[in-house]
């Protein structure tokens, strides 16, 4: 099998006609080489746009208060309303697949208008009333201090936690903001923890935007009364969110004497049916790539198989030479075969390691140049995707060496020693 | 050593059918040296082509060395040529990216020989053909001669039974070709029965029976 002469003969073959080797094989290296980058590209796609979902719950639903469209019960269409704390104790009470619930609240809507100042610094920012049940569903990255906790929301304590550009605005480099105090909307708070979004690009930049406080808090010291902005729900563990989704609104329903068919009352956003369909757009993607990519090889494939019949077709002399000296017809298969695979296995390694260098490179100059990665993030394939496409190579090279090798054997020596 | 009975052999093409040998009986024993000597087209050339089971016949019945060689397999066949028969060629045949040491040892590569060993025993057989100094050289680099003394050695590297030579002096010089014959009957002496196909008298000449063929027929069998 791994005799010398085996080798020399492969080499022989191979080297007698560089221009012919060199063109089949870049076939070859062409097929591998699109499916590396558009499955690259293809995760880089899927990376990136996951990467916005930051690590959010995907069985989360998000319920907030819209104007009613029906009139119901004495009210009349139109009507405003909002959520409110015996909603937050209805929930608890009624919808045992609840796993977490966080109702919050949203300070005021002071676009353009600084609404949090520090000594002489000012910013705009959003100002959100949590509880420490939102870090579960939604969570941030704390990369200081703590998030919002129980002691918290009883005692009603003001404290505040604030993004990384609210640090960057209120405060100078060299200052510490753990344990200042910032004035917002004319109150003070204690700065008791720092947050980076785990999103990218824009949407990270806003959320570095917000400031968190206490839920309750932010409720008695703006006059919110009990009113609740909206509610984020995650289903327990095997339970769809979709059905929680239904009972919510149901409920939320019936308690604000909204008529049942009114749909656009209560607005609401479920995050497993998007991240679904985006898990559906990303495997249509996948799909796609992998018949583009195989279609691409098999041509570079047919072009090795066509190739080798016209070697075999050059070589009918010597082949039948080597059959009257004693060569059987299995060696003559796997010697051409053998040529076949190793063609089309170098070429395609070669186009392997070039695909995946490119990708690096992508990766590298993303990360050097901080590019604005929303839609694109590490783009690359794994080992167990190289290793298969590795293996189809191999097995598709023996397909193209097969037509031919059974070309060779079917010659009968005589006819192959006529041949001039 | 062979025997062969009444064999037929018609080739097909097309609609024709072309009638080559129509019944030959043949008996050569071991280390028997006999010319084949016949016009083109008289059947020689397939007679030598059956013998060295590179082609089957239709009907009769061939015998080498006690084994009976009707409808074997590619693999069986490949197998009895490299134990039992070497072959010579008018155009020599040399596999022209292989070196001679290669080439004589190549039916030694398909006995999956260690390549080491072969080419060892390959360079034995070249020097006893004189060509120990060329063994590192091409088939292109080698003249006329000295190719077919390759192949000779190539042909007895296997220790066959019999050697079966097509026109051995065909592309030859007369003296080479001369040299060739001595060549060969010197093989003839250690024990190998030895068949030569050959339209030149003075080659039939120097074995000791000559066979002649006409029109798929044996006419005539001369003893020299």
């Amino acid at each position: 099998m791994f005799d010398l002469d085996r080798w020399q003969e492969i080499y022989h073959v191979l080297r007698k006609n560089k221009l012919r080797t060199f063109l089949t094989a870049f076939g070859v290296f062409w097929g591998i080489f699109m499916l590396v980058i558009m499955l690259g590209s293809g995760k880089g796609l899927e990376q990136g746009i996951t990467q916005n979902f930051g690590d959010m719950a995907t069985n989360s639903v998000f319920i907030w208060t819209q104007q009613t469209t029906i009139p119901y019960k004495g009210f009349p269409r139109g009507r405003r309303y909002d959520f409110d704390n015996e909603d937050t104790k209805a929930f608890k009470h009624s919808i045992p697949e609840i796993k977490y619930l966080a109702p919050r609240i949203q300070a005021g809507d002071f676009r353009g208008t600084n609404n949090v100042i520090r000594g002489l610094k000012s910013g705009v920012f959003n100002i959100m009333g949590d509880y420490p049940t939102f870090n579960q569903i939604d969570p941030l990255n704390i990369i200081q201090g703590r998030f919002i906790n129980d002691n918290d929301i009883t005692e009603k304590r003001k404290v505040a936690v604030i993004g990384t550009r609210v640090v960057d605005i209120l405060f100078l480099k060299d200052e510490k903001p753990m344990g200042q105090y910032i004035q917002i909307q004319g109150v003070y708070f204690l700065v008791v923890g720092i947050f980076k979004s785990k999103r990218t690009g824009e949407q990270a930049n806003q959320e570095n935007m917000n400031i968190y406080m206490p839920f309750t808090t932010l409720q008695k010291t703006y006059n919110y009364g009990n009113a609740v902005g909206f509610f984020s729900i995650t289903s327990k563990d095997g339970i769809p969110v979709g059905v929680v989704e239904e009972k919510a609104i149901r409920l939320l329903k019936q308690r604000h004497f909204v008529a049942p068919d009114d749909e656009s009352a209560v607005g609401h956003f479920n995050l497993k049916k998007e991240f679904d369909k985006m898990q559906g757009l990303f495997l249509g993607i996948g799909l796609l790539v992998w018949i583009v990519g195989i279609g691409t090889l098999l041509a570079g494939v047919i072009g090795v198989s066509n190739i080798m019949l016209v070697v075999v077709k050059e070589r009918t002399k010597e082949i039948g030479i080597m059959r009257a000296l004693g060569a059987t017809p299995f060696r003559i298969i796997t010697q051409i075969i053998t040529e076949s695979v190793v063609l089309t296995t170098f070429a395609g390694y070669f186009g392997l390691c070039v695909g995946v260098g490119l990708l690096e490179l992508i990766n590298y100059l993303l990360g050097s140049t901080g590019a604005n990665t929303e839609m694109f993030l590490h783009p690359g394939i794994t080992f167990s995707v190289a290793i298969i496409a590795l293996s189809i190579l191999i097995v598709a090279g023996a397909l193209a060496g097969f037509i031919p090798a059974r070309r060779a054997v079917a010659i009968k020596p005589i006819d192959a020693l006529r041949a001039e | 050593m062979i025997q062969i009975n009444n064999i037929h052999k018609s080739y097909i093409t097309g609609q024709n059918s072309l009638h080559v040998l129509k019944g030959i009986d043949l008996r050569i024993e071991a280390g028997e040296m006999i010319s084949i000597m016949g016009a083109s087209g008289s059947g020689k050339s397939t007679l030598l082509n059956i013998l060295g089971i590179l082609d089957n016949y239709d009907s009769g019945e061939y015998i080498l060395n006690g084994l009976k060689i009707k409808k074997l397999s590619e693999r069986k066949a490949a197998q009895l040529r490299n134990k039992m028969l070497g072959f010579v060629f008018q155009s020599f045949n040399l596999v022209s990216f292989k070196n001679a040491m290669e080439n004589v040892a190549l039916p030694l590569y398909y006995q999956d020989i260690p390549r080491k060993k072969r080419n060892l025993i390959a360079m034995e057989y070249l020097d006893r053909m004189g060509l120990k100094e060329w063994a590192h050289h091409l088939p292109n680099e080698l003249s006329g001669g000295q190719k077919q003394r390759t192949a000779i050695a190539r042909a007895l590297i296997s220790k066959p039974k019999v050697i079966l030579a097509d026109e051995p002096t065909g592309a030859l010089d007369s003296v080479t070709s001369l040299e060739m014959m001595d060549i060969l009957q010197e093989i003839n002496k250690t024990g190998i029965t030895m068949v030569i196909v050959t339209h030149e008298y003075d080659i039939a000449a120097r074995t000791q029976k000559t066979v002649r063929i006409t029109d798929g027929l044996i006419t005539e069998i001369i003893n020299n």
